[in-house]
C-alpha cells in the first residue's frame, strides 16, 4: 500500500558564509492514513526542519538538496499516484495548492501564527474559500461548526474574537480548527503543546487523538517532550544532528530503547522509580558543531558505549533494521545484536 | 546550621495589582496575583512551589526578593549570625539592602539574565565589589572559586555569555547567585529553558551545591517531576492561592485536592504500556481578575458540590503537616501516583 507521505533520505542544508550546515542529513519515514509518527530531539537536531521542508516553507538559506518527499495523490477514478514536493517550485501554484489543503501545519506558539489584525473566523474563512469553491455564508458555518468541533464554548459568538482575546489553549484549538478545516490528510504538529499548561496540554492531545480519529489524517508530532511523544504517537523517529538515530513503534522504543543517545535521554528525566534527591544521568559534553561534517555517528564522545573508539566516528552511517519496524543506526548495537 | 531553623515563614501573603482605566488612570479593578499564600521553610530544605501559569508562583518569590512590595501579609526571614528575624514586607528599602545578599534568585531565561556586554568575570565580581565583600586578589580568588563551584572552568572567565550554551548560562547564573554565600536560593523555572539532557545536569548541579552549601531553596516550577525530585515539601498555587501544602511522599501518595489529583494525572509518561488514568480537566485556569466565587477550582472541579459554588473552602489541617482547601477533602478518596499509574 502506499503510504501518504514517504519521505526518502531528505537532505536540507543551510549555506552560510561561515560553511554549509547540514540540518537535515538523510532522513527517511513514512506516514499512514490515521496514524502518528512522532519525531524526539533536542534543541538543533533539526526536527522542525523536517517539518518545514514538507511544506516547502524552509527559510532561506536553507534548501532540499537531496531526497523526496511523496504526497499519494488519488485522481478521480480511483488510481493513486506519488507527487514529490521536492520537486515543487516552493513559490508556485502547486505548492500553495497543497498547503492548507491536503497538508496542514499547527505551531507552538498560536499568537504568532495567527494575524493578530483579523478575528480568527475571517482567517479560517480565508483558509476555506483558497481551497474550494463555498460561498462566504458556507464557510462561516463550517468555521463554526469546526471551532465547535475543537471544543471552544459557544463557536458563533467566538468565530469574531481576535486572537489575542482567546486563551492560549482556545488559541491553539482554534489554530487546529483552521488546520483541520480544508480536511488535510496530513497534519504537521510542530510543538504544539509547549507553550501550554500541563492541564491544557492534556485537553489538546485528547483533541488531537480524538480528531484523528474522525477524520483519519495522518499526524506528524515535533517534540522534544519524550513524555508527549509518548503519549501520542503510534511510531517514533529519535533525531539527532540530522540524523535518524532510532526508529521504533511507540511501546518497542520506549520499553526496550536500543540506541545509546535514546536510552540516555529517557534515563536524564525523573520518573516515578528514580529516588528522590539522586543523580540523575546525564548526557556529557553538547551536541557537536553545526558546521562540523561528521561521516559516522554524530552521537560520537558523549556516548557512553563506544568508550573512545573512533570506529564509531569515522564508519558510515547506517540505519540498520534490527526488527520488524525497529531501526538503529548505531555501530556498537548493531553489531552485537 | 541546625535542620529546624524557621528560615522563612510566610503569612497570608497578598499582592493585588491595580487595573488603571481611563484618561485619569481611575482604578477599575485589581488583578488578585497571589491571594493568601502561607508556608514556611526551614534552613537548607527544599520548597517546592508548582502551579500552571498565571497562578502567582513567580510572584511570590519575586515579593521575597523585594522586587514588589506586598499588599498584605508578612514575609518573615531569619538572617544569619542569630540577627532577630525581620518581616520583609514591613521593612523600609534601605533596610532591605543590606538583606539582599541572604536571598538570590536563579531565572528561567539564562539568555535574559546575563548581561550581554560584560565577561563572565564582571559578572561573577559584581554582586562581590558591589555588596564590599572583597576585593583585589581576594575578588579573583573567590570568582575562580565560584567557577569551578558550577563545573566551569578559568578560560571561561575571560568569555562573554553569548559564547556559552544555554545549560552553561544557567550554571554562569547560579554562580553569581552562590557569590554571597547566601541563605535562601528563590529558582525560578531554572530548567524550562533548557533540553532535558542538560536539565539532568543543572539538576545534579544544584543538588550537590545544596549539600555542600547547606542553603535552602524556594523550587518554582510546573513540572511536578522535578519538583518531586527535589523538594521536601510542596506547595501547589492554583489562581493565587493554595491548595495543598504537604511534605513531598504523601502528596504524591495520596493528594487531597482535586487539581493535584488532575495534574498529576496529566504528566505525560514516557511508559506508554503502563499509562494511567487520564483526568482531563474542562476549561481554563480561572481568571485572577475575576475569580468564581466559592472554591476558585470549582467550575473545573469532577467532584463539585454545591457549597464549593458559594463558600471558599479555609486551608485545614487534614493530617499532621498536611494541609489543604477543599470541602471535600475528608470524604474524597483520591488516586495518588501509583493509582493513577503517572509519571511522576
Amino acid at each position: 500500500m502506499v503510504p501518504t507521505l514517504e519521505v526518502q533520505d531528505l537532505r536540507v542544508h543551510f549555506m552560510l558564509d561561515e560553511g554549509t550546515v547540514r540540518a537535515v542529513d538523510g532522513v527517511s519515514f513514512s506516514l499512514r492514513d490515521g496514524k502518528t509518527l512522532g519525531i524526539v530531539g533536542e534543541s538543533g537536531s533539526g526536527k522542525s526542519v523536517i517539518g518545514q521542508s514538507i511544506l516547502r516553507i524552509v527559510p532561506p538559506p536553507g534548501r532540499i538538496v537531496e531526497g523526496k518527499i511523496l504526497l499519494k495523490v488519488e485522481d478521480g477514478n480511483g488510481t493513486t499516484s506519488q507527487l514529490d514536493l521536492a520537486q515543487l517550485n516552493p513559490h508556485g501554484k502547486e505548492a500553495r495548492n497543497i498547503r492548507g489543503s491536503d497538508v496542514a501545519m499547527i505551531f507552538q506558539e498560536p499568537m504568532n501564527s495567527f494575524s493578530p489584525l483579523h478575528t480568527i473566523g475571517n482567517q479560517i474563512i480565508e483558509a476555506l474559500r483558497l481551497h474550494s469553491d463555498v460561498s462566504k455564508n458556507e464557510a462561516r458555518n463550517r468555521a463554526i461548526e469546526m471551532l465547535g468541533r475543537v471544543g471552544i464554548p459557544r463557536p458563533e459568538h467566538r468565530i469574531d474574537s481576535y486572537p489575542h482575546q482567546l486563551s492560549g489553549g482556545m488559541r491553539q484549538r482554534a489554530m487546529i480548527a483552521m488546520a483541520l478545516v480544508c480536511n488535510p490528510r496530513v497534519l504537521i504538529a510542530d510543538e504544539p503543546t509547549t507553550a501550554l499548561d500541563v492541564t491544557i496540554q492534556a485537553q489538546i492531545i485528547e483533541l488531537l487523538k480524538d480528531l484523528q480519529e474522525e477524520f483519519g489524517m495522518a499526524i506528524l508530532f515535533i517534540s522534544h517532550n519524550l513524555g508527549v511523544v509518548a503519549e501520542i504517537s503510534h511510531d517514533v523517529l529519535v533525531v539527532y544532528f540530522g540524523r535518524v538515530m532510532e526508529q521504533a513503534p511507540v511501546d518497542v522504543l520506549f520499553r526496550e530503547p536500543l540506541h545509546p543517545y535514546t536510552r540516555a535521554l529517557l534515563k536524564s528525566v525523573p520518573g516515578i522509580d528514580t529516588p528522590v534527591r539522586s543523580k540523575l544521568a546525564t548526557i556529557d559534553g553538547t551536541i557537536p558543531d553545526p558546521h562540523e561534517y561528521i561521516p559516522g555517528c554524530p552521537f560520537f564522545g558523549r556516548c557512553d558505549q563506544c568508550g573512545g573508539d573512533t570506529v564509531c566516528r569515522d564508519d558510515a552511517y547506517v540505519l540498520t533494521k534490527v526488527a520488524e519496524n525497529h531501526s538503529v543506526a548505531c555501530p556498537m548495537v548493531c553489531v552485537t545484536e | 546550621m541546625s535542620e529546624s531553623l524557621v528560615l522563612l515563614e510566610v503569612k497570608d501573603l497578598k499582592k493585588h495589582f491595580p487595573i488603571h482605566r481611563g484618561v485619569f488612570k481611575k482604578v477599575v479593578g485589581h488583578v488578585k496575583a497571589v491571594d493568601g499564600v502561607s508556608f514556611t521553610l526551614n534552613a537548607g530544605e527544599t520548597l517546592g512551589l508548582v502551579g500552571e501559569s498565571g497562578c502567582g508562583k513567580t510572584t511570590v518569590g519575586r515579593m521575597l526578593m523585594g522586587a514588589y512590595r506586598p499588599t498584605f501579609g508578612n514575609i518573615w526571614f531569619q538572617p544569619p549570625n542569630d540577627e532577630p528575624r525581620v518581616d520583609l514586607a514591613e521593612i523600609r528599602p534601605e533596610q532591605m539592602k543590606p538583606l539582599r545578599r541572604h536571598i538570590q534568585m536563579v531565572f528561567q531565561d539564562p539568555f535574559a539574565s546575563l548581561n550581554p556586554r560584560m565577561t563572565i568575570r564582571q559578572i561573577l565580581a559584581e554582586p562581590l565589589v558591589v555588596n564590599k565583600i572583597a576585593r583585589g586578589r581576594e575578588l579573583e580568588a573567590r570568582v575562580r572559586e565560584l567557577i569551578e563551584l558550577v563545573g566551569l572552568k578559568l578560560i571561561h572567565l575571560k568569555r562573554y555569555p553569548h559564547a556559552f550554551s544555554g545549560g552553561q548560562r544557567q550554571r554562569i547564573s547560579i554562580a553569581r547567585a552562590m557569590a554571597l554565600f547566601p541563605s535562601l536560593l528563590v529558582a525560578d523555572e531554572p530548567t524550562s529553558a533548557l533540553d532535558v539532557s542538560v536539565q539532568a545536569q543543572i539538576v545534579n548541579l544544584s543538588l550537590e551545591i545544596q549539600d555542600k552549601l547547606g542553603l535552602a531553596y524556594l523550587f518554582i516550577s510546573h513540572d511536578l517531576g522535578l519538583v518531586r525530585h527535589f523538594s521536601k515539601k510542596i506547595v501547589l498555587m492554583y489562581v493565587g492561592r493554595v491548595v495543598e501544602y504537604a511534605p513531598a511522599e504523601p502528596l504524591f501518595a495520596r493528594p487531597r485536592h482535586p487539581y493535584t489529583e488532575a495534574l498529576m494525572s496529566n504528566v505525560p509518561s514516557t511508559k506508554p504500556e503502563m499509562a494511567g488514568r487520564k483526568i482531563i480537566l474542562k476549561g481554563d485556569p480561572a481568571d485572577p481578575i475575576n475569580p468564581p466565587p466559592g472554591c476558585p477550582f470549582h467550575p473545573r472541579c469532577l467532584y463539585s458540590e454545591e457549597v464549593c459554588s458559594t463558600v471558599e473552602p479555609p486551608l485545614k489541617e487534614v493530617e499532621p503537616g498536611h494541609l489543604v482547601a477543599c470541602h471535600r477533602a475528608e470524604t474524597l478518596n483520591l488516586a495518588g501516583c501509583d493509582a493513577l499509574g503517572c509519571a511522576v
